[in-house]
Protein backbone atom coordinates (compact mmCIF):
# COMPACT_ATOMS: atom_id res chain seq x y z
CA UNK A 1 0.00 0.00 0.00
CA UNK A 2 2.87 2.65 0.90
CA UNK A 3 4.91 1.70 -2.53
CA UNK A 4 1.47 2.01 -4.30
CA UNK A 5 0.55 5.18 -2.75
CA UNK A 6 4.22 6.77 -3.25
CA UNK A 7 4.10 5.73 -6.98
CA UNK A 8 0.85 7.77 -7.42
CA UNK A 9 1.71 10.82 -5.51
CA UNK A 10 4.68 10.68 -7.29
CA UNK A 11 2.65 10.70 -10.72
CA UNK A 12 0.16 13.38 -9.66
CA UNK A 13 2.76 15.42 -7.85
CA UNK A 14 4.92 15.23 -11.08
CA UNK A 15 1.99 17.00 -13.17
CA UNK A 16 1.50 19.36 -10.38
CA UNK A 17 4.99 20.12 -10.42
CA UNK A 18 4.90 20.71 -14.31
CA UNK A 19 1.87 23.37 -13.82
CA UNK A 20 3.71 25.04 -10.73
CA UNK A 21 6.43 26.16 -13.12
CA UNK A 22 4.65 27.87 -15.13
CA UNK A 23 3.00 30.00 -12.51
CA UNK A 24 6.09 30.73 -10.46
CA UNK A 25 8.38 31.52 -13.78
CA UNK A 26 5.47 34.00 -14.72
CA UNK A 27 5.47 35.36 -11.33
CA UNK A 28 9.30 35.71 -11.18
CA UNK A 29 10.06 37.77 -13.94
CA UNK A 30 5.95 39.86 -13.98
CA UNK A 31 5.30 39.52 -10.16
CA UNK A 32 1.95 38.21 -12.00
CA UNK A 33 -0.21 35.54 -10.85
CA UNK A 34 -1.50 34.23 -14.30
CA UNK A 35 -4.48 32.94 -13.26
CA UNK A 36 -5.13 31.74 -17.25
CA UNK A 37 -2.60 29.32 -16.44
CA UNK A 38 -4.76 26.37 -15.69
CA UNK A 39 -6.73 27.31 -18.38
CA UNK A 40 -3.65 26.09 -20.74
CA UNK A 41 -3.49 22.45 -18.71
CA UNK A 42 -7.00 22.21 -20.20
CA UNK A 43 -6.43 23.43 -23.70
CA UNK A 44 -3.42 20.75 -23.43
CA UNK A 45 -5.61 17.91 -22.93
CA UNK A 46 -8.68 19.12 -24.99
CA UNK A 47 -6.09 19.51 -28.27
CA UNK A 48 -4.66 16.10 -27.46
CA UNK A 49 -8.32 14.61 -27.97
CA UNK A 50 -8.80 16.49 -31.05
CA UNK A 51 -5.78 15.58 -32.69
CA UNK A 52 -5.62 12.27 -31.21
CA UNK A 53 -8.81 11.74 -33.26
CA UNK A 54 -8.16 13.13 -36.48
CA UNK A 55 -5.06 10.70 -36.07
CA UNK A 56 -7.72 7.77 -35.78
CA UNK A 57 -9.43 9.28 -37.97
CA UNK A 58 -6.67 9.25 -40.66
CA UNK A 59 -5.67 5.96 -39.55
CA UNK A 60 -2.20 7.28 -38.66
CA UNK A 61 -2.91 5.88 -35.13
CA UNK A 62 -3.93 2.24 -36.35
CA UNK A 63 -0.56 2.65 -38.34
CA UNK A 64 1.19 3.42 -35.61
CA UNK A 65 0.57 4.26 -31.92
CA UNK A 66 3.67 5.68 -30.98
CA UNK A 67 3.81 7.97 -33.58
CA UNK A 68 0.55 9.49 -33.37
CA UNK A 69 1.37 10.01 -29.67
CA UNK A 70 4.20 11.83 -30.29
CA UNK A 71 2.50 14.14 -33.25
CA UNK A 72 -0.38 14.91 -30.95
CA UNK A 73 2.18 16.25 -28.22
CA UNK A 74 4.06 18.01 -30.25
CA UNK A 75 0.95 19.47 -31.39
CA UNK A 76 -0.57 20.58 -28.74
CA UNK A 77 2.69 21.73 -27.08
CA UNK A 78 2.76 24.22 -30.20
CA UNK A 79 -0.69 25.32 -29.94
CA UNK A 80 -0.71 25.89 -26.22
CA UNK A 81 2.67 27.68 -26.80
CA UNK A 82 1.23 30.01 -29.07
CA UNK A 83 -2.10 30.60 -26.85
CA UNK A 84 0.35 31.46 -23.96
CA UNK A 85 2.28 33.87 -26.03
CA UNK A 86 -1.06 35.24 -27.33
CA UNK A 87 -3.13 36.11 -24.62
CA UNK A 88 0.76 37.62 -22.57
CA UNK A 89 0.29 40.34 -25.74
CA UNK A 90 -3.15 40.68 -25.91
CA UNK A 91 -4.33 40.57 -22.06
CA UNK A 92 -0.92 41.54 -19.97
CA UNK A 93 1.70 43.43 -22.22
CA UNK A 94 -0.59 46.43 -22.48
CA UNK A 95 -0.79 46.34 -19.04
CA UNK A 96 2.87 46.22 -18.13
CA UNK A 97 2.63 49.79 -16.60
CA UNK A 98 -0.60 49.68 -14.24
CA UNK A 99 -0.98 48.78 -11.16
CA UNK A 100 -0.67 45.81 -10.12
CA UNK A 101 -4.50 44.72 -9.83
CA UNK A 102 -5.33 45.63 -13.45
CA UNK A 103 -3.25 42.51 -14.93
CA UNK A 104 -4.62 40.10 -12.50
CA UNK A 105 -8.22 41.00 -13.25
CA UNK A 106 -7.32 40.67 -17.09
CA UNK A 107 -5.69 36.81 -15.81
CA UNK A 108 -9.12 36.17 -14.42
CA UNK A 109 -10.59 37.73 -17.53
CA UNK A 110 -8.69 35.34 -19.56
CA UNK A 111 -9.24 32.03 -17.58
CA UNK A 112 -13.46 32.72 -17.18
CA UNK A 113 -12.77 33.27 -20.79
CA UNK A 114 -11.26 30.60 -22.04
CA UNK A 115 -13.61 27.89 -19.81
CA UNK A 116 -16.30 29.02 -21.97
CA UNK A 117 -14.76 29.17 -25.30
CA UNK A 118 -14.31 25.48 -24.81
CA UNK A 119 -17.66 24.59 -23.00
CA UNK A 120 -19.01 26.17 -25.88
CA UNK A 121 -17.24 24.57 -28.53
CA UNK A 122 -16.49 21.67 -27.20
CA UNK A 123 -19.90 20.96 -25.13
CA UNK A 124 -20.36 21.16 -21.11
CA UNK A 125 -19.95 17.09 -20.76
CA UNK A 126 -16.72 15.26 -20.08
CA UNK A 127 -14.74 13.96 -23.18
CA UNK A 128 -13.42 10.41 -22.99
CA UNK A 129 -10.12 10.25 -23.86
CA UNK A 130 -9.42 7.27 -25.73
CA UNK A 131 -8.23 3.95 -23.62
CA UNK A 132 -5.27 3.43 -25.98
CA UNK A 133 -2.63 1.62 -23.10
CA UNK A 134 -5.52 -0.42 -21.65
CA UNK A 135 -4.52 -0.50 -17.63
CA UNK A 136 -1.34 -2.44 -18.64
CA UNK A 137 1.40 -2.21 -16.42
CA UNK A 138 4.20 -4.23 -14.15
CA UNK A 139 4.28 -5.51 -10.32
CA UNK A 140 6.36 -3.65 -8.71
CA UNK A 141 7.11 -4.77 -5.30
CA UNK A 142 3.59 -5.81 -4.31
CA UNK A 143 2.42 -2.08 -6.29
CA UNK A 144 0.86 -2.07 -9.33
CA UNK A 145 2.44 0.44 -11.81
CA UNK A 146 0.69 1.19 -15.00
CA UNK A 147 2.88 2.01 -17.99
CA UNK A 148 1.33 5.20 -18.26
CA UNK A 149 2.07 6.09 -14.59
CA UNK A 150 6.20 5.20 -15.29
CA UNK A 151 5.87 7.06 -18.66
CA UNK A 152 4.30 9.91 -16.49
CA UNK A 153 6.77 10.03 -13.22
CA UNK A 154 9.30 9.87 -16.61
CA UNK A 155 8.61 12.29 -18.88
CA UNK A 156 7.94 15.19 -15.76
CA UNK A 157 11.30 14.23 -14.05
CA UNK A 158 13.54 14.71 -17.16
CA UNK A 159 11.22 18.23 -18.56
CA UNK A 160 12.47 19.28 -15.24
CA UNK A 161 15.70 18.53 -15.00
CA UNK A 162 16.30 19.93 -19.22
CA UNK A 163 14.41 22.88 -17.67
CA UNK A 164 17.24 23.27 -15.15
CA UNK A 165 19.91 23.20 -17.26
CA UNK A 166 18.00 25.43 -19.68
CA UNK A 167 17.71 28.31 -16.40
CA UNK A 168 21.86 27.57 -15.30
CA UNK A 169 23.46 26.99 -18.61
CA UNK A 170 22.14 28.84 -21.76
CA UNK A 171 21.94 32.67 -22.53
CA UNK A 172 18.57 33.21 -22.82
CA UNK A 173 17.87 30.85 -19.28
CA UNK A 174 20.33 33.54 -17.54
CA UNK A 175 18.58 36.35 -19.48
CA UNK A 176 15.43 34.95 -17.80
CA UNK A 177 17.15 35.22 -13.87
CA UNK A 178 18.47 38.47 -15.09
CA UNK A 179 15.32 40.01 -15.69
CA UNK A 180 13.57 38.02 -12.59
CA UNK A 181 15.93 40.07 -10.79
CA UNK A 182 16.20 43.54 -11.69
CA UNK A 183 14.41 44.63 -15.35
CA UNK A 184 15.68 48.46 -15.67
CA UNK A 185 19.59 46.84 -15.37
CA UNK A 186 18.37 43.64 -17.81
CA UNK A 187 17.15 46.28 -20.31
CA UNK A 188 20.66 48.36 -19.87
CA UNK A 189 23.09 45.59 -20.27
CA UNK A 190 20.72 44.83 -23.84
CA UNK A 191 18.68 42.24 -22.96
CA UNK A 192 15.59 42.65 -24.60
CA UNK A 193 12.74 42.18 -22.20
CA UNK A 194 9.54 41.51 -24.29
CA UNK A 195 11.38 38.63 -25.99
CA UNK A 196 12.55 37.21 -22.48
CA UNK A 197 8.40 37.54 -21.29
CA UNK A 198 7.27 35.88 -24.41
CA UNK A 199 10.21 32.93 -23.84
CA UNK A 200 8.47 33.08 -20.40
CA UNK A 201 5.02 32.20 -21.51
CA UNK A 202 5.64 29.75 -24.10
CA UNK A 203 8.34 27.47 -22.03
CA UNK A 204 5.02 27.60 -18.79
CA UNK A 205 2.54 27.02 -21.72
CA UNK A 206 4.45 24.00 -23.46
CA UNK A 207 4.93 22.44 -19.76
CA UNK A 208 1.66 22.68 -18.87
CA UNK A 209 0.26 21.44 -22.29
CA UNK A 210 2.17 18.27 -21.68
CA UNK A 211 0.38 17.82 -18.37
CA UNK A 212 -2.64 18.19 -19.53
CA UNK A 213 -1.90 15.68 -21.91
CA UNK A 214 -0.81 13.26 -19.66
CA UNK A 215 -3.27 13.95 -17.24
CA UNK A 216 -5.84 13.20 -20.15
CA UNK A 217 -4.24 9.89 -20.90
CA UNK A 218 -4.13 8.69 -16.95
CA UNK A 219 -7.64 9.86 -15.85
CA UNK A 220 -9.13 9.05 -19.72
CA UNK A 221 -11.49 11.97 -19.00
CA UNK A 222 -11.48 15.76 -19.81
CA UNK A 223 -13.88 18.48 -18.70
CA UNK A 224 -13.65 22.40 -19.70
CA UNK A 225 -13.22 22.81 -16.12
CA UNK A 226 -10.31 20.76 -15.09
CA UNK A 227 -8.04 23.79 -15.59
CA UNK A 228 -9.64 25.17 -12.82
CA UNK A 229 -8.79 22.88 -9.83
CA UNK A 230 -5.39 21.79 -10.96
CA UNK A 231 -4.64 25.51 -11.45
CA UNK A 232 -5.42 26.15 -8.07
CA UNK A 233 -3.53 23.22 -6.71
CA UNK A 234 -0.57 23.85 -8.61
CA UNK A 235 -0.44 27.79 -7.43
CA UNK A 236 -0.80 26.22 -4.32
CA UNK A 237 2.56 24.18 -5.08
CA UNK A 238 4.43 27.54 -6.23
CA UNK A 239 3.75 29.17 -2.60
CA UNK A 240 4.19 26.10 -1.24
CA UNK A 241 7.65 26.30 -2.49
CA UNK A 242 8.13 30.05 -2.54
CA UNK A 243 6.51 31.41 -5.28
CA UNK A 244 9.20 32.71 -8.20
CA UNK A 245 11.64 29.83 -6.92
CA UNK A 246 11.95 27.67 -9.78
CA UNK A 247 12.86 24.50 -7.82
CA UNK A 248 11.21 25.31 -5.29
CA UNK A 249 7.90 24.83 -7.40
CA UNK A 250 9.32 21.48 -8.92
CA UNK A 251 9.30 20.22 -4.89
CA UNK A 252 5.88 22.04 -3.89
CA UNK A 253 4.72 20.29 -6.59
CA UNK A 254 6.09 16.75 -6.24
CA UNK A 255 5.32 17.19 -2.24
CA UNK A 256 1.87 18.14 -3.29
CA UNK A 257 0.80 15.13 -4.93
CA UNK A 258 2.71 12.95 -2.13
CA UNK A 259 0.21 14.57 0.53
CA UNK A 260 -2.50 14.23 -1.62
CA UNK A 261 -2.17 10.65 -2.60
CA UNK A 262 -0.96 9.35 1.16
CA UNK A 263 -3.86 11.25 2.77
CA UNK A 264 -6.10 9.98 1.11
CA UNK A 265 -4.83 6.26 1.49
CA UNK A 266 -4.46 6.77 5.10
CA UNK A 267 -6.64 9.37 6.31
CA UNK A 268 -9.66 9.86 4.47
CA UNK A 269 -10.48 10.05 0.73
CA UNK A 270 -13.74 12.57 1.60
CA UNK A 271 -11.51 15.45 1.76
CA UNK A 272 -8.90 14.77 -0.58
CA UNK A 273 -8.86 18.31 -1.92
CA UNK A 274 -8.59 19.90 1.25
CA UNK A 275 -5.28 18.39 2.48
CA UNK A 276 -3.40 20.14 -0.14
CA UNK A 277 -4.62 24.06 1.43
CA UNK A 278 -3.63 22.48 4.85
CA UNK A 279 -0.19 21.76 4.11
CA UNK A 280 -0.10 25.38 2.34
CA UNK A 281 -1.28 26.87 5.70
CA UNK A 282 0.83 25.14 7.79
CA UNK A 283 4.19 25.59 5.84
CA UNK A 284 2.89 29.42 5.62
CA UNK A 285 2.96 29.80 9.21
CA UNK A 286 6.06 28.60 9.87
CA UNK A 287 7.89 30.21 6.64
CA UNK A 288 5.54 32.96 5.02
CA UNK A 289 8.01 33.13 2.10
CA UNK A 290 7.80 29.45 1.14
CA UNK A 291 10.39 26.58 1.36
CA UNK A 292 12.43 27.91 -1.15
CA UNK A 293 11.50 31.30 -1.22
CA UNK A 294 13.40 34.15 -0.29
CA UNK A 295 12.83 36.74 2.37
CA UNK A 296 12.17 40.04 1.37
CA UNK A 297 15.93 41.13 0.36
CA UNK A 298 17.71 44.42 1.51
CA UNK A 299 18.20 46.76 -0.67
CA UNK A 300 21.58 47.85 -0.71
CA UNK B 1 29.51 61.91 -30.95
CA UNK B 2 26.41 62.44 -28.49
CA UNK B 3 24.53 65.44 -28.72
CA UNK B 4 21.29 66.34 -26.27
CA UNK B 5 19.35 68.88 -28.34
CA UNK B 6 16.79 70.32 -26.19
CA UNK B 7 15.84 67.24 -24.23
CA UNK B 8 12.62 67.82 -21.38
CA UNK B 9 11.76 64.43 -19.89
CA UNK B 10 9.21 63.66 -17.23
CA UNK B 11 8.75 61.50 -13.97
CA UNK B 12 4.64 61.52 -14.80
CA UNK B 13 3.35 65.32 -13.61
CA UNK B 14 6.96 66.55 -12.84
CA UNK B 15 9.10 67.69 -15.65
CA UNK B 16 12.61 66.65 -14.74
CA UNK B 17 14.49 67.75 -17.13
CA UNK B 18 14.00 71.12 -18.66
CA UNK B 19 14.97 71.23 -22.09
CA UNK B 20 19.05 69.58 -21.33
CA UNK B 21 21.40 70.19 -24.13
CA UNK B 22 24.83 68.96 -24.44
CA UNK B 23 27.46 67.40 -26.39
CA UNK B 24 29.83 64.72 -25.95
CA UNK B 25 33.39 64.55 -28.71
CA UNK B 26 34.69 61.25 -29.27
CA UNK B 27 37.41 60.17 -26.86
CA UNK B 28 36.58 63.04 -24.13
CA UNK B 29 35.88 62.49 -20.59
CA UNK B 30 33.01 64.88 -19.81
CA UNK B 31 30.87 64.79 -16.21
CA UNK B 32 27.85 66.23 -14.90
CA UNK B 33 27.80 67.51 -11.69
CA UNK B 34 24.85 69.25 -9.23
CA UNK B 35 23.10 68.52 -6.29
CA UNK B 36 20.91 65.85 -5.64
CA UNK B 37 17.69 65.99 -7.91
CA UNK B 38 18.99 68.04 -10.27
CA UNK B 39 18.96 65.60 -13.22
CA UNK B 40 21.73 64.25 -13.40
CA UNK B 41 20.61 60.41 -13.04
CA UNK B 42 17.53 61.18 -15.16
CA UNK B 43 19.65 62.55 -18.43
CA UNK B 44 21.39 59.30 -18.29
CA UNK B 45 18.54 57.61 -18.10
CA UNK B 46 17.32 59.70 -20.78
CA UNK B 47 19.92 58.61 -23.00
CA UNK B 48 19.98 54.69 -22.25
CA UNK B 49 16.29 54.70 -23.00
CA UNK B 50 15.09 53.89 -20.19
CA UNK B 51 13.37 57.11 -20.09
CA UNK B 52 11.84 58.47 -23.23
CA UNK B 53 12.14 62.17 -23.46
CA UNK B 54 8.65 64.02 -24.38
CA UNK B 55 10.20 66.59 -26.79
CA UNK B 56 13.89 67.05 -27.59
CA UNK B 57 16.32 64.64 -29.75
CA UNK B 58 19.14 62.67 -28.40
CA UNK B 59 21.95 61.43 -31.84
CA UNK B 60 24.39 59.33 -31.55
CA UNK B 61 27.14 59.02 -34.25
CA UNK B 62 24.94 60.89 -36.53
CA UNK B 63 21.70 58.27 -35.56
CA UNK B 64 18.66 59.88 -34.00
CA UNK B 65 18.03 57.27 -30.46
CA UNK B 66 15.50 59.38 -28.96
CA UNK B 67 12.53 56.49 -29.72
CA UNK B 68 15.21 53.55 -29.77
CA UNK B 69 14.38 50.90 -26.78
CA UNK B 70 17.45 50.27 -24.53
CA UNK B 71 18.40 46.85 -25.87
CA UNK B 72 18.96 48.92 -29.35
CA UNK B 73 20.83 51.55 -27.87
CA UNK B 74 22.99 49.27 -26.05
CA UNK B 75 23.97 47.14 -29.87
CA UNK B 76 25.01 50.65 -31.06
CA UNK B 77 27.63 51.19 -28.58
CA UNK B 78 26.72 53.08 -25.34
CA UNK B 79 26.60 51.26 -22.09
CA UNK B 80 25.59 52.48 -18.93
CA UNK B 81 26.61 51.98 -15.33
CA UNK B 82 23.56 53.03 -13.39
CA UNK B 83 24.09 54.67 -9.56
CA UNK B 84 23.57 51.97 -7.15
CA UNK B 85 25.82 49.45 -9.07
CA UNK B 86 22.50 47.29 -10.16
CA UNK B 87 24.90 43.87 -9.90
CA UNK B 88 22.16 40.31 -10.00
CA UNK B 89 22.64 39.43 -7.20
CA UNK B 90 22.10 36.03 -7.57
CA UNK B 91 24.05 35.50 -10.43
CA UNK B 92 27.60 35.16 -10.01
CA UNK B 93 30.08 37.37 -10.96
CA UNK B 94 30.99 35.21 -14.09
CA UNK B 95 27.57 35.69 -15.17
CA UNK B 96 27.15 39.12 -14.51
CA UNK B 97 29.84 39.39 -16.84
CA UNK B 98 28.21 37.53 -19.90
CA UNK B 99 24.69 39.45 -19.53
CA UNK B 100 27.01 42.59 -20.20
CA UNK B 101 27.86 41.04 -23.55
CA UNK B 102 24.62 39.76 -23.80
CA UNK B 103 24.23 41.99 -27.07
CA UNK B 104 27.92 41.00 -28.09
CA UNK B 105 27.02 37.25 -28.16
CA UNK B 106 23.92 38.29 -30.45
CA UNK B 107 26.14 40.50 -32.86
CA UNK B 108 28.25 37.88 -33.14
CA UNK B 109 25.44 35.04 -33.82
CA UNK B 110 23.62 37.04 -36.14
CA UNK B 111 25.74 38.92 -38.27
CA UNK B 112 28.95 36.72 -38.49
CA UNK B 113 30.98 39.10 -40.98
CA UNK B 114 32.37 41.03 -38.10
CA UNK B 115 36.62 41.59 -38.06
CA UNK B 116 37.84 40.20 -35.41
CA UNK B 117 39.82 43.26 -35.12
CA UNK B 118 38.00 45.22 -34.86
CA UNK B 119 35.85 43.38 -32.04
CA UNK B 120 39.24 44.02 -29.72
CA UNK B 121 40.99 40.79 -30.93
CA UNK B 122 40.30 36.93 -32.17
CA UNK B 123 37.74 35.64 -29.71
CA UNK B 124 35.49 38.51 -29.11
CA UNK B 125 33.65 37.84 -25.56
CA UNK B 126 36.90 35.61 -24.42
CA UNK B 127 39.14 38.47 -24.87
CA UNK B 128 36.74 41.02 -23.29
CA UNK B 129 36.79 39.23 -20.01
CA UNK B 130 40.57 38.81 -20.02
CA UNK B 131 40.45 42.40 -20.14
CA UNK B 132 38.15 43.23 -17.29
CA UNK B 133 40.21 40.63 -15.51
CA UNK B 134 43.42 42.11 -15.82
CA UNK B 135 42.01 45.50 -15.24
CA UNK B 136 40.45 43.78 -11.85
CA UNK B 137 41.74 40.81 -10.90
CA UNK B 138 39.83 39.98 -7.78
CA UNK B 139 36.59 40.03 -10.18
CA UNK B 140 38.52 36.40 -11.79
CA UNK B 141 38.88 35.38 -8.12
CA UNK B 142 35.38 35.90 -7.11
CA UNK B 143 34.06 34.32 -11.04
CA UNK B 144 32.02 32.14 -9.43
CA UNK B 145 30.70 34.14 -6.17
CA UNK B 146 27.14 35.12 -6.41
CA UNK B 147 27.17 38.98 -7.05
CA UNK B 148 25.09 39.66 -4.15
CA UNK B 149 28.05 38.60 -2.05
CA UNK B 150 30.63 41.05 -3.14
CA UNK B 151 31.83 44.15 -1.10
CA UNK B 152 30.72 47.83 -2.21
CA UNK B 153 34.03 48.49 -4.20
CA UNK B 154 34.33 44.87 -5.89
CA UNK B 155 30.27 45.55 -6.67
CA UNK B 156 31.30 48.94 -8.52
CA UNK B 157 34.43 47.16 -10.36
CA UNK B 158 31.93 44.32 -11.48
CA UNK B 159 29.33 46.60 -12.78
CA UNK B 160 31.67 48.95 -14.65
CA UNK B 161 33.32 45.53 -15.81
CA UNK B 162 29.89 44.38 -16.99
CA UNK B 163 29.30 47.62 -19.19
CA UNK B 164 32.91 47.25 -20.58
CA UNK B 165 31.63 43.77 -21.90
CA UNK B 166 29.70 44.96 -24.41
CA UNK B 167 32.84 46.93 -25.97
CA UNK B 168 30.69 50.38 -26.16
CA UNK B 169 32.07 53.78 -27.78
CA UNK B 170 30.48 55.75 -25.18
CA UNK B 171 30.54 54.72 -21.18
CA UNK B 172 27.89 56.56 -18.89
CA UNK B 173 29.25 56.53 -15.47
CA UNK B 174 26.61 57.38 -12.30
CA UNK B 175 28.02 57.77 -9.12
CA UNK B 176 30.75 55.27 -9.32
CA UNK B 177 32.52 57.16 -5.78
CA UNK B 178 29.25 56.78 -3.94
CA UNK B 179 29.32 55.18 -0.67
CA UNK B 180 32.90 53.48 -1.05
CA UNK B 181 36.26 54.15 0.61
CA UNK B 182 38.61 56.81 -0.72
CA UNK B 183 41.40 53.97 -1.56
CA UNK B 184 38.61 52.20 -3.86
CA UNK B 185 37.32 55.39 -5.16
CA UNK B 186 40.92 56.60 -6.25
CA UNK B 187 41.13 53.11 -7.71
CA UNK B 188 38.31 53.33 -9.77
CA UNK B 189 38.70 56.61 -11.12
CA UNK B 190 42.47 55.17 -12.37
CA UNK B 191 40.41 52.77 -13.79
CA UNK B 192 37.84 54.89 -15.77
CA UNK B 193 41.13 57.09 -16.83
CA UNK B 194 42.54 53.97 -18.26
CA UNK B 195 39.53 53.00 -20.20
CA UNK B 196 39.47 56.02 -21.65
CA UNK B 197 42.76 56.05 -22.86
CA UNK B 198 42.15 52.60 -24.15
CA UNK B 199 39.28 54.49 -26.79
CA UNK B 200 36.34 54.81 -24.43
CA UNK B 201 34.24 58.40 -24.44
CA UNK B 202 33.27 58.59 -20.94
CA UNK B 203 30.13 60.72 -19.36
CA UNK B 204 30.25 61.10 -16.11
CA UNK B 205 27.90 61.65 -13.09
CA UNK B 206 29.53 62.35 -10.00
CA UNK B 207 28.65 64.09 -6.48
CA UNK B 208 32.64 64.54 -5.84
CA UNK B 209 32.89 67.34 -8.14
CA UNK B 210 36.29 68.37 -7.13
CA UNK B 211 37.73 64.76 -8.39
CA UNK B 212 35.42 64.83 -11.18
CA UNK B 213 36.50 67.71 -12.76
CA UNK B 214 40.09 67.30 -11.92
CA UNK B 215 39.62 64.39 -14.34
CA UNK B 216 37.30 65.52 -17.26
CA UNK B 217 37.82 67.43 -20.12
CA UNK B 218 34.80 69.49 -19.83
CA UNK B 219 31.85 69.37 -17.64
CA UNK B 220 28.57 70.50 -17.40
CA UNK B 221 26.72 71.91 -14.34
CA UNK B 222 23.15 71.14 -13.89
CA UNK B 223 20.60 72.67 -11.36
CA UNK B 224 16.78 71.97 -11.75
CA UNK B 225 16.59 70.17 -15.20
CA UNK B 226 18.71 73.09 -16.50
CA UNK B 227 22.43 73.10 -17.48
CA UNK B 228 23.37 76.00 -15.60
CA UNK B 229 27.00 76.32 -17.01
CA UNK B 230 29.56 74.64 -18.84
CA UNK B 231 33.20 74.85 -19.52
CA UNK B 232 36.44 72.85 -19.46
CA UNK B 233 37.20 70.86 -16.29
CA UNK B 234 40.08 73.43 -15.21
CA UNK B 235 37.26 76.73 -15.60
CA UNK B 236 35.02 75.35 -13.65
CA UNK B 237 37.07 74.06 -11.03
CA UNK B 238 38.50 77.45 -10.52
CA UNK B 239 35.31 79.29 -11.21
CA UNK B 240 33.80 81.26 -8.11
CA UNK B 241 29.94 79.75 -8.41
CA UNK B 242 31.08 76.22 -8.71
CA UNK B 243 33.27 76.23 -5.59
CA UNK B 244 30.93 77.88 -3.26
CA UNK B 245 28.15 75.81 -4.27
CA UNK B 246 29.75 72.18 -4.96
CA UNK B 247 33.15 71.93 -4.05
CA UNK B 248 32.37 73.54 -0.39
CA UNK B 249 35.06 76.32 -0.16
Amino acid sequence: MFIQQLINGLTLGGVYALIALGYTMVYGILELINFAHGEIYMLGAYLGIIFLAFFTTVGLTAYSLPLAMILTFVLSVIFCSAYGFTIEKIAYKPLRNAPRLSPLISAIGVSIFLQNYVMLTQGATDKIFPNLFEKAGIEFIGARVTYTQIFIIAASAVLMLSLNLFITKTRMGKAMRAVAQDKVMASLVGINIDTVISATFIIGSALAAVAGLMVAIYYGLVNYSIGYIAGIKAFTAAVLGGIGSIPGAMFGGVLLGLVESFSAAYISSEYKDAYAFIILIIILFIKPSGLFGKSQEEKV
Amino acid sequence: MLELNDIHTFYGPIEALKGITLKVNQGEIVCLIGNNGAGKSTTLMTISGILKPKAGTISFIGSDISDMPPHSIVEMGISHVPEGRRIFPRLTVKENLEMGAYSVSRRLKTTPPIPPLARGGVGGVKSQFDKVYEMFPVLKEREKQMGGTLSGGEQQMLAISRALMSEPKLLLLDEPSLGLAPIIVSRIFKAIREINKEGVTILLVEQNAHAALNLSGRGYVLENGRIKMHGQGKDLLNSEEVKKAYLGE
